[in-house]
């Protein structure tokens, strides 16, 4: 028991204060979903989800959502397949630019989105004549806002892993680099992949500014077209959404503390 | 590129042989590392597309007019009086939730200080800051409307039960005012995420020193803690700072028209053709928002590493 903690009742007073300032809200958006058009309790909203008549409203929400998955996707795929090998790269080889690429891979928290969209307009406008308005060119967009989040991840893993030693080892044993990449030092790094993964995932399905400024139909940008009409499911979705991230968070940092157990 | 053989096992007979050794050694990691910098090369590419690009093109844009000749004049209407109180609007916004939220959020992690780290409500209030700090945007939008809007829950409850009306004075939920709660909503878990490990890296041995030395647990705080402490707190203050500043969604969510904040006004600038007369305004308004950013989170990383030296 840390000796600088303080006393149960401070610890309750706080708690439940702030408890309070948190719950209420998200206890109120699921009220709200359950009202009736006379003030009683009702479950018509959310069933009102499964009913296809009822659901020809809120159908922007599953294309957007169709379209945050997809895009979860590549997101997943640009850290999985072009940082992580990049970062290991580095790792191994490149000791001295490793200063220089965390500089680089941090920097997207210092430039707020709303600012990097005025830039990535032009630059979509070209992808749009070459690879065209998909909205899963967005990827590309999105694998630079998770970069600081991925990087700490698989960063944290890749302190722990003794890479030089494993990828010498395999290499002296005759293994090809892609073996070694592939067979030796991803297993030993899959909490910190996984970890990223997640996390890319929860920050794809949460992302509203850039897809809104270029005019693309995602989760986020899809509730709030709803919103106007059908106040009711965007509420619905948002405790849906809310809880769904907060499992995947669960998950991440079991994942994480499981890095940290003894294995017998 | 070397091995373990050969370092480790001829080591001790290498002292002649090394200089012609580390030439073999020199001559393969020349030749392996040539090779491995085309590697380097897809990550460039794509940070240099998708992040230096568009950074420079957003600083960029606001010298020049739309048929590209060079002006001040966008970057001079920053000055404008409407775009003043704009970013005046979202620094006292920003300062106001970022120490509101810093102090509750370190009275928070002063709570969780107690708890086992790795016990439930430990996990369950982690994973709870990281969804509300990163991931709310437009839906802590909602949950607010649905709270306190026109018709929201709290609302109707406080008009039928206490006949208060809070929007006797206007609805100022979807204006200015209407932001400081969501905010405040969203920055208190951020504090709680970068403040924890500041506040968990103070060592017992010192309260415990301070008690063989006959300090009080007030002497302790006010003489030990609070200043080790004030470096990080400082820190985190910032970045509460510049995450509000830079917020978009929730403000877009609640303030579908208008732009009292700098974010907003972005938007309209670039879904609409002139504002205030002039096209590049975006391009202006960014640098503007970038300065201001850059100026605080190069103070926040300079008070981090100062704060890092108490976290060893």
């Amino acid at each position: 028991m840390n000796r600088l903690a303080p006393s149960a009742a401070t610890r309750w007073v706080i708690g439940i204060l702030v408890g309070l300032f948190f719950a209420v809200p998200l206890v109120s958006t699921f009220l709200y979903t359950l009202r009736d058009v006379d003030g009683g309790l009702t479950l018509d909203h959310w069933l009102a989800l499964f009913d296809p008549a009822a659901s020809a409203a809120i159908r922007p929400i599953w294309t957007g959502l169709g379209n945050s998955l997809i895009l979860a996707v590549v997101t997943v795929a640009i850290v999985l397949l072009l940082l992580a090998p990049t970062m290991i790269l580095v790792n191994l080889r490149f000791g001295r630019l490793r200063p220089a690429f965390e500089f680089a891979v941090l920097l997207p928290i210092s430039i707020p989105a709303i600012v990097l969209v005025v830039g990535l307009a032009p630059i979509y406008l070209q992808i749009g004549r070459s690879l065209g308005t998909g909205t899963w060119t967005l990827a590309f967009a999105y694998g630079i806002t998770v970069l600081p989040f991925a990087y700490r991840s698989i960063q944290a893993s890749i302190d722990a892993a003794d890479l030089r030693t494993l990828s010498e080892a395999a290499r002296s044993l005759g293994a090809t680099w892609p073996t070694v990449v592939l067979k030796v030092l991803a297993p030993n790094l899959r909490q910190g992949l996984l970890a990223a993964s997640l996390i890319s995932i929860a920050v794809v399905l949460g992302e509203f500014t850039i897809a809104s400024l270029l005019n693309r139909q995602v989760f986020q940008t899809a509730m709030l077209v709803v919103q106007k009409q059908d106040p009711y499911a965007p509420a619905i979705f948002t405790l849906l959404a809310l809880a769904f991230v907060f499992v995947l968070l669960l998950l991440i940092g079991r994942v994480a503390r499981g890095n940290r157990k003894a294995r017998p | 590129m070397t091995t373990l053989l050969d370092t480790g096992a001829v080591a001790p007979a290498s002292a002649p042989a090394s200089p012609a050794g580390s030439a073999r050694v020199a001559r393969t990691r020349r030749s392996g590392a040539s090779w491995a910098w085309f590697g380097l090369i897809p990550f460039t590419a794509y940070i240099v597309l998708f992040l230096a690009v568009p950074t420079l093109l957003a600083i960029g844009s606001g010298f020049f007019t739309e048929d590209g000749s060079f002006t001040w004049s966008n970057v001079a209407a920053l000055g404008d009086p409407v775009v003043l109180t704009t970013f005046a609007n979202s620094a006292g916004l920003s300062l106001l939730t970022a120490v509101v939220g810093a102090v509750v959020g370190a009275l928070v992690c002063y709570v969780l200080l107690g708890l086992d780290p790795a016990g439930t409500i430990r996990q369950a209030v982690d994973a709870a800051a990281g969804v509300l700090a990163q991931f709310g945007g437009v839906m802590l939008a909602f949950a607010f409307i649905a709270m306190i809007g026109i018709r929201g829950v709290l609302t109707v409850f406080l008009k039928d039960a206490f006949g208060i009306d809070i929007y006797a004075n206007g609805t100022w939920l979807y204006e200015l005012p209407g932001l400081i709660m969501p905010y405040i909503y969203f920055q208190i878990p951020l504090m709680v995420i970068t403040f924890m490990p500041a506040l968990a890296a103070l060592k017992p041995q010192w309260a415990e020193a301070n008690l063989t030395l006959g300090g009080t647990r007030l002497s302790f705080w006010l003489r030990i803690g609070l200043p080790v402490l004030a470096p990080s707190f400082l820190a985190s203050l910032l970045l509460l700072f510049a995450n509000a500043f830079s917020s978009y969604a929730t403000a877009a969510a609640l303030a579908s028209q208008g732009s009292q904040i700098v974010p907003l006004q972005i938007r309209t600038s670039l879904t609409s053709e002139t504002v205030l007369g002039r096209e590049n305004l975006a391009g202006a308004l960014a640098l503007g928002m970038i300065v201001v950013v850059g100026v605080v989170m190069a103070l926040y990383s300079l008070i981090q590493r100062r704060a890092a030296r108490w976290q060893s």
